[in-house]
């Protein structure tokens, strides 16, 4: 199998601040905003950089959002970063209205989504922001893998026309990926071919698949590894290929079931190429505290419980 | 000023907001007519402003944001009499396939919609966003924003009002629309607490008041809160006294009209205390 060397462990929400930066010095068009977490988002640079251009907004997210539609409507190109609850689920509304509806280029920067936000614990820790955005006419929603495909989705953000919800994290994981790759939206990536089944996946998940897929290819079996970066529009030829090619599939992500990649997967195929589907995710549950470790052990999203499936599946 | 001119264009705006509500069977006529002569002095008299060169962004222009969407009976009138699209397409207001939603939209081209309303509460934050672009750009034209004082029991207004003073928008001025009514009874018996001037200067905004049905002390404000703007660089709130369902005697000062359609007699009985001055859509 393709073997991923991880460069050493950074996070992805740093991998948002470097994206930022580039994409600043490339469009004098992009300004950034926060609700008082300029150093969780990591903007520092981007603010030390263009100061005119970095917007604080205080802890009031809701109008944060509004501010980000004006600037769009007059042609800036905004990224507004907070916590992805709260860049979410507490402006639903806002976002509706003044992103989707009003179709703004605003970017929806969304930091410390899932429960590897850790210690913090569940009013922290959303699970159901995919849900949310998908639910969105015309949105956008892209949740990509490690640190190098972040920086680059945030570029690939910034050049795109439309409202767009970047997903990414707080922990330090494996950054494995090509740093030169631009990102492409609506593409699903194969990250590893396989021909006895199929995990799709996305985020945080991704590392985890790729080390189930070595653990597994010592005991003769081969997984196909499909990063499915971009939820939303989803790459339905290359999940079908793929399901055709192996049968069997799994779909884990770092989000309950309720709206996430699991039941828009199963919506394609159920529509275009029905198929039986396994789902790893956190269920109905919230999240508590923990280490980011010991929480995706304890929900069941780790190499080990992916591997176990796997083999579940293929008994 | 002309202001006879804009007391006829303000009698013919209701005439135009009573046909078209009565003909859609629903809409909100009273904030409509309060706001009525608030919106002719804007647009005719105020504000800066081209609808043959008018584009979404609106650069090189003043920029006017609704917050309260449900006044798009006003609002679209006012638009299709300065010029913005033809007065004949008034009368599709609410049905199927109109360019005139049942609140304002960007999404079927109508111009002069700079941003989709209807939840409350949302327009001074998009407003201050087009004013800090404005600022960002150089651009030396003014932001306005019509709130209601119903509407201003919304959270997020409160945080458009310090956001904007923070990052001192001097071109930002906002209407309310003070005329004490909501959907559910007067303001102050269904929640609105506290002086809402007081609460404005609080947030460091300027602040004027006038009388929002009188042509001169309209336009006298807008001077007076672009002068104070210009030389303070912070927002300014204009607190327009008015009164719901202005115009027609039955309509006026009640909260009963804030959503409701008149019936074809009731509207007859509204056109006989209006003129038509410009000729009916």
């Amino acid at each position: 199998m393709k073997k991923y060397i991880d460069s050493g462990k950074k996070d992805t929400r740093s991998g948002f601040g470097e994206g930022l930066l580039r994409a600043g010095k490339a469009d004098e068009r992009v300004v950034a905003l926060t609700a008082d977490l300029k150093g969780s988002l990591k903007m520092d640079a981007f603010a030390a950089e263009f100061p005119e251009r970095f917007i604080q907004c205080g802890i009031a997210e809701a109008n944060m959002v509004g501010a980000a539609a004006g600037l769009a409507i007059a042609g800036k190109i905004p990224f507004i970063g907070s916590f992805a609850e709260f860049v979410t689920g507490r402006v639903y509304d806002q976002l509706r209205q003044e992103v989707a509806y009003g179709n703004t280029n605003v970017k929806i920067a969304s930091s410390h989504a899932g429960i590897t936000l850790g210690e913090d614990g569940a009013t922290h820790q959303t699970m159901e922001d995919i849900a949310l955005m998908r639910a969105l006419p015309g949105m956008v929603v892209i949740n990509p893998c490690d640190y190098n495909q972040t920086m680059q989705a945030t570029i690939a953000a910034a050049k795109y026309q439309g409202p767009v919800y970047l997903r990414f994290g707080r922990p330090s994981v494996p950054n494995f990926t090509d740093p030169e790759e631009p990102f492409e939206i609506g593409k699903a990536y194969v990250m590893n071919e396989g021909k006895d089944a199929t995990v799709f996946c996305c985020g945080h998940l991704v590392w985890e698949a790729l080390q189930a897929a070595e653990i597994l290819e010592a005991e003769g079996i081969s997984l196909e590894v499909v990063n499915v970066a971009t939820i939303k529009p989803l790459d339905e030829d290359a999940i079908i290929a793929s399901i055709k090619k192996t049968g069997k599939a799994i779909v884990a992500e770092e989000h309950n079931m309720a709206g996430g990649l699991g039941e828009a997967i199963a919506g394609v195929l159920a529509q275009k190429y029905p198929a039986k589907l396994e789902f790893m995710n956190g269920g109905d549950r919230f999240g508590q505290t923990g280490t980011p470790a010991e929480l995706m052990a304890l929900y069941g999203l780790d190499a080990a419980h992916i591997a176990d499936k796997v083999r579940a599946v293929l008994k | 000023m002309d202001k006879e001119n804009l007391q006829k264009i303000a009698s013919q705006v209701r005439r135009d907001l009573i046909r078209m509500v009565t003909s859609a069977k629903s809409g909100h006529p009273g904030g409509s007519m309060s706001t009525t002569d608030i919106l002719t002095a804007l647009y005719f008299e105020v504000m800066d402003h081209n609808p043959a060169t008018w584009t979404r962004d609106g650069k090189g222009q003043d920029q006017f944001i609704l917050s309260a969407g449900h006044l798009a009976p006003v609002y679209y009138s006012i638009l299709a009499r300065a010029g913005y699209f033809p007065v004949s397409e008034l009368g599709t207001l609410r049905k199927m396939g109109s360019r005139l939603q049942g609140h304002p939209s960007i999404r079927r081209g109508l111009p002069g919609i700079t941003q989709c309303s209807g939840s409350l509460g949302q327009g001074v934050s998009v407003a201050a966003g087009l004013a800090l672009a404005k600022k960002l750009d150089g651009d030396k034209h003014f932001v306005y924003v019509l709130c209601g004082d119903g509407e201003s029991e919304e959270g997020q207004i409160w945080e458009g009002a310090e956001f904007a003073t923070h990052h001192s928008l001097g071109n930002l001025i906002g209407m309310t629309d003070w005329n004490g009514q909501q959907i559910d009874g007067p303001v102050e018996s269904v929640s609105g607490g506290g002086d809402l001037q007081l609460k404005w200067q609080a947030f460091g905004w300027n602040t004027v008041t006038a009388d929002g049905h009188d042509m001169e002390a309209i336009v006298t404000a807008f001077q007076k809160a672009k002068e104070m703007g210009k030389k303070t660089n912070r927002p300014t709130m204009i607190l327009f006294k008015t009164d719901m369902g202005h115009g027609v005697d039955f309509m006026a000062g009640t909260h009963k009209w804030h959503g409701k359609a008149p019936s074809a007699e009731q509207c007859e009985a509204a056109l006989a205390q209006l003129e038509e001055t410009l000729g009916d859509y």
